[in-house]
Order: structure tokens, then C-alpha cells, then sequence
């Protein structure tokens, strides 16, 4: 292990979200919030501090591998969120440390869950903060890192860290050199992120839109208001369901539109899939809920916007869906399993894994029935290899796992069976709301300190997609 | 510029680590998954899977947006039919790496027709460069310059030199000739020297000289003079061959030792003045009954690796003066040097060399100005070969006047044929061609690079 490079890594990191939170410090000057003056202040001064102390240590090697990639991934989000916390804490706003580290994992993770017991009273610049680890949260920060910092320019060491980082089975490149690839991904994901805002601004005043637009854009779901997103007006509604879809979908399909290549971009069975399901369960949702409603169309309204928030995992709600019939609520909480397309800001298993499962499935049962044929699973028209299939079945496997843990051991806080089961669920795919007492009209405040912490590890698994939390765990990985 | 590369073995991940350092942006194309994938890791570009002789797959690579395609696949025709595909899709350069002897005089002919700006021959210049060698015993490495009529030569600094010790200044009054210590290799330190400058034993310096008064400068520093008279080449590849070809029509005794009867048979065929001995070379009783001792030169060419090493470490034993083995994967070439084995011949890094000089050319914004690159010490030092145009500052002043920027080194002037190591009172003129020495640090792509104001 490599543990001077990892070292000089997390200080740059560190260093970075430093810079990250000067704008917060800005509004919280302007506004004379200066609880969260200090809380800001003393939190930069402490990034910059241990960044640079992490910085200080010689680099003996330069030798960098997957094993150190998801190490530093692992690492630097774990540390982000300790620190990010900080200015909650240090504010005073919110009194437990558990409950700003929560805020703030489930800020960075883009899950959107709030233990807070009412948001409004919050100082403005700590809203702004809590909405803004959901943008960077959403396209990664060591991405950005990787976009800025040339520390291992002409090499392909910096791949490693992508692809821990970044989710998808296969995680690759739109151009050859590494910094220009992730410049253009922050690109499109900043353009999106404007449009949306210009187009919120017609409806609602300039902070709300920019937190909604940094919420929606990383597919995060954190509201600056206890009743979510019901304030806000129709067609504001429409726009968050339109933008929540588009930001989970695959960037690189964007990238081929720019270039006008719109054959290759259609050419993505993961897309055509994540919008088939969408269409599909809305109308399915949208007639199970009708009698609820005042007619057809103001279901599907409801229907479409929560389905689009649960498919896209941001976990926005204009409804309580906890009183919606049983069938749209399991439905919903299967929803929450299939997540977004991979290269998106969104969680969960994503799209193309459950995809391939199934194609994996229909092969075993082909076998059963004629044991020597050869297949091969195809994507987009092309073989997969066998590798890629086997590391698909073995993500879903620890998936699998790892929930029936984390139900297990969150039923020990004594809560009911719907609660438990929708909270991890909502957590390890980074929705957001779950049901029962976790629903959209109450929040995580249920439960214990423990459980809480249980909950943010489990966030921390979904956004990293298992491997680099589940390195960190794993002894011999740490071994010489 | 955008370079695209079929072939991600060797050679082609030699040249794609050298541009891709260089900056350029770079596309990979190989047809073996494991290859691909470890290529995307190791460097900094794109990687396709794929035939890269087929259209479907180099319209994957944008081809026809590139600007140099670089064949460099282990199947001569394979890169030939890449390169001419390439031009068809709108790609204006194209590099065919060809190993095949005997395509080397269509190759001539072809080349217009074919589009191939370049066609980089690995195993015929690597007999070239092991021929050169050969010529001077006691040099570690030779580079020319000037059509030939300079030299950078690599020496290592014994502890009974009488360089040893002494100040560059010093030297032209030492040797009685004039010369220029362009670049020391002290340790793991690459230095461009100025006259101040006290060598020691155990340096390993790069001197410039002009060709003619090679042999006079190793008279002076007291190295053996004797050209090699017997040389045994062990492996009778494609390199073997073509080096047992130059040194018999330069009238050295070569034994070329084969394993395989069938190829024993070509190589009598083809080479009639050279003693070609059906055997193992690897085994030493071979060797020793053929006389190992006697030989002023042995030369190791199998396909493995460390048989060469190993033959060569046996060479020096048994007191043969130089010992050169291929050696291809260079990483270990310090464990080579600790061994004390001096020479070693990489053709992969041979090839990558010959073609960064033609993306260099390429790149130069006056395609004349830069003629030639060469680098030395694995890569940390160069020297670079320039043309004088009317454009570049400073013509006409004398050098002492002017300041050049930190580690960079005139090495030398070459004005109507004249070799000039250049002093305070000398001064450039239009239609020089002049060398310049810098540490790889800084890319130097013109002449007016090189001046610090």
C-alpha cells in the first residue's frame, strides 16, 4: 500500500472542499449569520490545516494501483463527510455531532435523508452548504480532483481512482487524456445544472432555485423546506421530474449528442430499459392511486414525479406516498433496487447490472435445457466478456448481502418491519424517503445514534457501489 | 496532435508511452483484451478493442480525424494494409513498422503509392546501431549528427583515465584535440556540464567530436583502438542475419550460431562469407568449443531475454572485451548494468526513438528546422538538431553575448562541412546546422527555444 501517495491525495482532497465551502462563507457574511460564520472559518481552517499536514508526508513511490484507488476513494469520502460536518456542528444549528455527520453523508452520497427535525430554521448559507454536497456529491469529487490536479498526469494511475469512484460496470473514457475526459463530464453536468436553474427562476426566487437545481442536478433530494417539494408550483414540478430523469441517464450519451454521433447515442439498451420502466410504472402507479385524486392526469402528475425521483434516486416528494395504496408502495421500494443508468449522478444496482442479471438468468435456464450450448451475453449488439459477467454476479451477490446485514442489524432498534426494511433500502440506493416512521412526511429522526451511523454507512457503500468502503474493511488489503 | 497506434505489444507501447509523454493524444488499437486492458491502465489514453486493419474499427478510432497513424502490429502486411487504410479515411501521415528483410527494396519503390510517410525497420536498425558500436570498442553508445560528419559518443571514466579529475576547460589542452563533454552521468544524476565542471572516476560522460577525429580521440584517451576482427552473433533472426550481412561486407569473421537446422540452411544461402554453425549458443560447451575466448565481440540476439544476458555475463567472464545482448525489457536494465553489462540494444526503444524524431519533425511549426532527436541517458538527456533560418534571434552575435537558458548546451556548429565546437568569439549565421544538448525536462521544438530572453 502506498500510503505516502494516498496521504498526498486526501490533502488535496481536503484542500479542495475547502475551496468548496468559500461560497457558503460568502452567504453567511452577506446574510450576518455568524454562528455559521465561525462554524464555516473554523472549518476551512481546519481542512487547510490537515491537508497540508497530509501533504507534508515525502513521496518515496509513485506506484499507484486499483488496491490504493479504492483505498483513497474509500478514505477521502469518509474524511469529507467528518469535515464537512463540521460547520453544522461548529454553528451550533444542530447539536449532535451524529446528526450533522448523517446530514452530510447523506448530503455527499446524494441520498437526500434528513434527521433534522425542522429544516427552515437552519441559517441560510448552512442550507446552501447542505444542498451543495448534493451537486458535488453527484459527479464525484475525486473526479473533479482528478479534472484540476495534474498529480499523475501522463500515466493511467488516475484510471484507478475514476473507476472507483465513478459508478458502472465499465467505467472508460470519452477522449484520450484522462483530465480532459472528466473536464468535459463536469461540463455537461454544470450545463445541465445552469439550464436548470434558468428554468426554475421563472417560478421561484434565485436561492430556491439553485438549491433545488444542486439537488436535483447530483439526483441528491435535499429540500430547504420541511414539507419538500409540495411548495413549489405545477410547473416547476414538471421541470424536477423532466431533470431527474435526464441527470440519470449516461453522460456519455450527451457527449455523442454534442458531437451530432445521435446513432451511437441511441444505440443504449441500458437507456431504452431505465425509460421503459419509468413509462410503464408511472401509468401503473398513476391508476393504482387514481381514486386518490382528483382525476386521471393529476395521478399520473404524482405518479410520474415520485416514480422519476425513486428511478433517478434523488428522493424529492410532492406527496406522501406512505398513504398510497400497498401495490405503488412495494412498487416504489423494487423501484428503489433498479436505481439510474450507470455514468449518471443517481444510485442504486443501476439499470444495466439488472439488465445483465437477467440476461444471466435466461442463460442458466437456456443451460438447463441444452447443457452444451455456447452463449455469449450481449450489449448494445456487442459480446460481453465473461470477466465483466462474472464481476456483475458477484456486485449483485454482496449487494444482496450486505442488505440482509444492514435490515438485520437495524432491527435491533425495535422498529417495525416496513420501517427497517424501506430505510436501508432508501439508504443504500441513496433515494431518500422511505416509509412508515422514515417516510416522506416524517424523516430519519427515529432512530438512534447507532443506527443512524449503521445508515450512513450504508449510504456510503450504495454511492461507492461496495468495493473501495468494503476495501477499507478487508485486512489483507492493508497488509505489506 | 491526435495519434492513432494499431498494435499495443512492445513496440507499440514503447512509441504510445513516448508521444503520449510528449502530449499527444493517443488511441490504441489492438485485437487481444488482456493487452487492451492493461494498456488502459498503464497509460494516459484511449484504448480500442479490435482489428485495426478493418474499416469499422479505425472509424471507431476516428481515424480520418487523426494525424498520424502508427502501424506497429508484429505482421508487416497487416501494417501495410492499416497505413493504406488510414489514407483513404482522410489521415495524412502514416508510420508502417516493417521487420521483413526482404521488403525493404519495394518498400523503396512502394512508398508513394502506399502512403507511408515513414517505415521504421526495428531489426534492420537495430544491426545498424550494433554494427556502429562494434566500430569503436570502448564506447557505450554512438550517435551521429550532421549527415554523419558529428558524433555524440558515451564513454565511462575509468579510474586510471587520464580524464580523471580534470576540468572540461582543461580538456582540449589534455587530449591535444578539440572536444566537448556535452552531458555527465554521475549516479542517478543526468548533468549538462559547464567548463568548471571536474570529472570523476566512475562518470559516464557523452562527448562530442567530429567523425573524422574519432579514432584520433581514442587514441588520445589511451582506449583500445582495435576494431573488432571476430565476432560471434548467437541467434540468426531477422537482426542476426542483417548485422552477420554488415559485418562480413565490412570483411569481420562472424560465426552465427542457429538452433534450427532449417533456418542454418536461409542463412548459408544468404550470407556466403559468414561461418554459420548449426548449435544451441546458449549452451556454454557450444560456446566454448567455438572458441568464446578468442572472440573480440559477442553478440546475443535469441528471442529470450535473459539467455542474452546470460551469454554476455559469460562473454565478459571468460575476458571477451565487449558483449552486447538484446535485451527488450529495458525496466531491468539497471540489474543488467549491476551485472556489468555496459552495452545493451533495445530495438523496441530503438523504433520509438526513430519515430519520435518524425512526430517532432511533424509537430515543428517550420518543418526544416528541427532534423533530428536523439536521446540519451534513457531518455533524461537530448540532443537535438536544428537548421539556422533567417528568423532566429540573435545571428550574427557573438555567443558570448548571449544567454541561453539554464541546462541547455551548444553543442556544436556545423558550418560548409566544417565541424565548430563553438567558444565566446563564435556566432550563428544563417544555413548553420548546429546541435543542442538540454535535459529532457524542458521540450525544446525550435531553435529560439533556446535562448533565455
Amino acid at each position: 500500500m502506498n500510503m505516502s501517495m494516498i496521504c498526498r491525495i486526501l490533502g488535496i482532497v481536503l484542500e479542495v472542499e475547502a475551496a468548496f465551502m468559500t461560497p457558503a462563507l460568502g452567504i453567511a457574511l452577506f446574510r450576518g449569520e455568524w454562528g455559521a460564520v465561525a462554524g464555516f472559518s473554523a472549518s476551512m481552517a481546519a481542512l487547510l490545516l490537515c491537508g497540508l499536514l497530509l501533504r507534508q508526508r515525502k513521496l518515496k513511490r509513485q506506484e499507484y494501483y486499483a488496491r490504493e484507488g479504492f483505498v483513497t476513494v474509500g478514505l477521502s469520502w469518509l474524511l469529507l463527510s467528518a469535515f464537512g460536518a463540521l460547520p453544522f456542528y461548529i454553528s451550533g444549528a444542530v447539536p449532535s455531532y451524529i446528526d450533522c455527520f448523517f446530514e452530510t453523508v447523506s448530503g455527499f452520497t446524494t441520498t437526500g435523508a434528513s434527521a433534522l427535525a425542522a429544516v427552515e430554521t437552519l441559517p441560510k448559507s448552512l442550507l446552501y452548504w447542505r444542498s451543495f454536497t448534493n451537486w458535488l456529491g453527484g459527479m464525484g469529487v475525486l473526479v473533479f480532483v482528478l479534472a484540476i490536479n495534474p498529480f499523475a498526469d501522463d500515466s493511467g494511475d488516475t484510471l484507478h481512482l475514476l473507476r472507483a469512484e465513478s459508478p458502472g460496470v465499465k467505467v472508460g473514457k470519452l477522449v484520450p487524456r484522462m483530465r480532459r475526459s472528466t473536464a468535459i463530464l463536469y461540463a455537461i453536468y454544470l450545463g445541465l445544472t445552469a439550464l436548470m436553474f434558468v428554468l426554475l427562476l421563472f417560478d421561484m426566487p434565485a436561492f430556491d432555485a439553485l438549491t433545488v437545481a444542486f439537488a436535483t442536478a447530483g439526483t441528491g433530494g435535499f429540500s430547504i423546506w420541511n414539507a419538500g417539494m409540495s411548495v413549489y408550483s405545477r410547473y416547476s414540478q414538471t421541470v424536477m421530474t423532466i431533470f431527474m430523469l435526464l441527470f440519470s441517464v449516461n453522460f456519455t450519451v450527451y457527449y455523442l449528442l454534442l458531437l451530432r454521433r445521435f446513432r451511437s447515442a441511441a444505440r443504449n439498451e441500458e437507456l431504452w430499459t431505465f425509460l421503459g420502466v419509468f413509462a410503464v410504472s408511472s401509468l401503473l402507479i398513476a391508476g393504482n392511486i387514481r381514486s386518490m385524486y382528483s382525476g386521471f392526469g393529476e395521478a399520473l402528475h404524482h405518479a410520474s414525479f415520485t416514480v422519476s425521483s425513486v428511478v433517478s434516486t434523488t428522493g424529492f416528494a410532492i406527496s406522501d406516498f406512505d398513504l398510497w395504496p400497498w401495490f405503488s408502495k412495494t412498487l416504489l421500494v423494487a423501484l428503489m433496487f433498479m436505481g439510474a443508468c450507470a455514468g449518471s449522478t443517481g444510485g442504486g444496482v443501476k439499470v444495466i447490472r439488472l439488465l445483465m442479471a437477467v440476461k444471466i438468468a435466461r442463460r442458466g435456464v437456456n443451460r438447463a435445457i441444452h447443457p452444451q450450448e455456447v452463449r455469449m451475453i450481449h450489449l448494445d449488439g456487442e459480446a460481453v466478456d465473461e470477466e465483466t459477467v462474472s464481476s456483475v454476479s458477484a456486485f449483485l451477490l454482496v449487494y444482496l448481502m450486505l442488505f440482509i446485514g444492514s435490515v438485520l442489524l437495524l432491527a435491533l432498534e425495535g422498529l417495525d418491519f416496513t420501517t427497517t426494511f424501506s430505510s436501508v433500502a432508501a439508504c443504500l440506493n441513496n433515494i431518500g424517503p422511505a416509509l412508515g416512521r422514515a417516510g416522506p412526511a416524517l424523516n430519519y429522526r427515529c432512530f438512534s445514534g447507532l443506527g443512524k451511523l449503521l445508515l450512513c454507512l450504508d449510504m456510503l457503500f450504495g454511492r461507492l457501489e461496495l468495493y473501495p468502503m468494503l476495501m477499507l474493511f478487508v485486512p489483507s488489503a492493508w497488509k505489506k | 496532435m491526435k495519434i492513432v497506434i494499431v498494435g499495443g505489444g512492445k513496440v507499440g507501447f514503447a512509441i504510445a508511452r513516448e508521444v503520449s509523454t510528449e502530449g499527444h493524444d493517443i488511441t490504441i488499437i489492438d485485437n487481444d483484451r488482456a493487452v487492451v486492458e492493461n494498456l488502459s491502465l498503464a497509460l494516459d489514453g484511449m484504448t480500442i478493442l479490435g482489428n485495426g486493419s478493418t474499416l469499422d474499427v479505425q472509424r471507431s478510432a476516428s481515424v480520418g480525424e487523426s494525424d498520424l497513424l502508427i502501424a506497429a502490429t508484429p505482421n508487416d502486411e497487416i501494417n501495410i494494409l492499416c497505413c493504406i487504410l488510414a489514407r483513404k479515411l482522410g489521415c495524412p501521415n502514416s508510420i508502417a513498422r516493417i521487420r521483413r528483410w526482404e521488403y525493404k527494396e519495394e518498400l523503396h519503390l512502394l512508398r508513394e503509392e502506399l502512403g507511408l510517410s515513414l517505415v521504421v525497420t526495428p531489426d534492420a536498425s537495430a544491426a545498424r546501431e550494433i554494427f556502429r558500436l562494434l566500430q569503436f570498442p570502448g564506447f557505450l553508445k554512438r550517435e551521429s549528427f550532421v549527415k554523419s560528419r558529428a558524433e555524440i559518443v558515451a564513454l565511462d571514466l575509468k579510474e586510471d583515465s587520464i580524464l580523471q579529475g580534470k576540468k572540461l576547460m582543461d580538456l582540449p589542452r589534455v587530449l591535444r584535440q578539440k572536444v566537448l563533454v556535452c552531458a555527465v552521468r554521475r549516479g542517478e544524476e543526468a548533468i549538462i556540464p559547464d567548463g568548471s565542471f571536474q570529472l570523476e572516476a566512475g562518470d559516464e560522460i557523452f562527448v562530442t567530436a567530429p567523425a573524422a577525429e574519432l579514432s584520433r580521440l581514442m587514441e588520445n584517451l589511451g582506449l583500445r583502438k582495435k576494431r573488432a576482427r571476430n565476432v560471434m552473433i548467437v541467434g540468426g533472426g531477422q537482426k542476426g542475419a542483417g548485422l552477420a550481412r554488415l559485418l562480413s561486407d565490412a570483411g569481420v569473421r562472424v560465426k552465427l550460431l542457429e538452433k534450427e537446422a532449417e533456418r542454418c540452411q536461409e542463412l548459408a544461402e544468404q550470407l556466403p562469407n559468414v561461418l554459420v554453425l548449426c548449435a544451441d549458443g546458449t549452451r556454454q560447451d557450444v560456446l566454448r568449443s567455438e572458441n568464446i575466448s578468442q572472440m573480440d565481440a559477442v553478440v546475443a540476439l535469441t528471442d529470450v531475454d535473459e539467455e542474452n544476458v546470460f551469454i554476455c555475463m559469460y562473454a565478459n567472464m571468460v575476458g571477451v572485451p565487449q558483449a552486447i545482448p538484446k535485451v527488450n525489457r529495458t525496466e531491468y536494465g539497471a540489474v543488467c548494468q549491476n551485472c556489468g553489462i555496459r552495452y545493451m540494444i533495445s530495438p523496441k526503444d530503438i523504433c520509438a526513438q526513430e519515430v519520435i524524431r518524425y512526430v517532432r519533425a511533424m509537430q515543428s511549426t517550420d518543418a526544416e528546422s528541427i532534423l533530428s532527436v536523439y536521446s540519451l541517458m534513457d531518455g533524461r538527456v537530448e540532443a537535438l538538431e536544428f537548421e539556422v533560418t533567417a528568423d532566429v534571434p540573435h545571428l550574427g552575435e557573438k555567443l558570448a553575448a548571449v544567454r541561453l537558458k539554464p541546462n541547455i548546451l551548444l553543442a556544436c556548429i556545423t558550418r560548409e562541412g566544417r565541424v565548430i565546437f563553438p567558444g565566446g568569439n563564435d556566432y550563428l549565421q544563417k544555413g548553420d546546422i548546429v546541435v543542442v544538448v538540454t535535459a529532457h525536462d524542458r521540450v525544446i521544438v525550435e531553435l529560439r527555444d533556446i535562448f533565455a530572453d
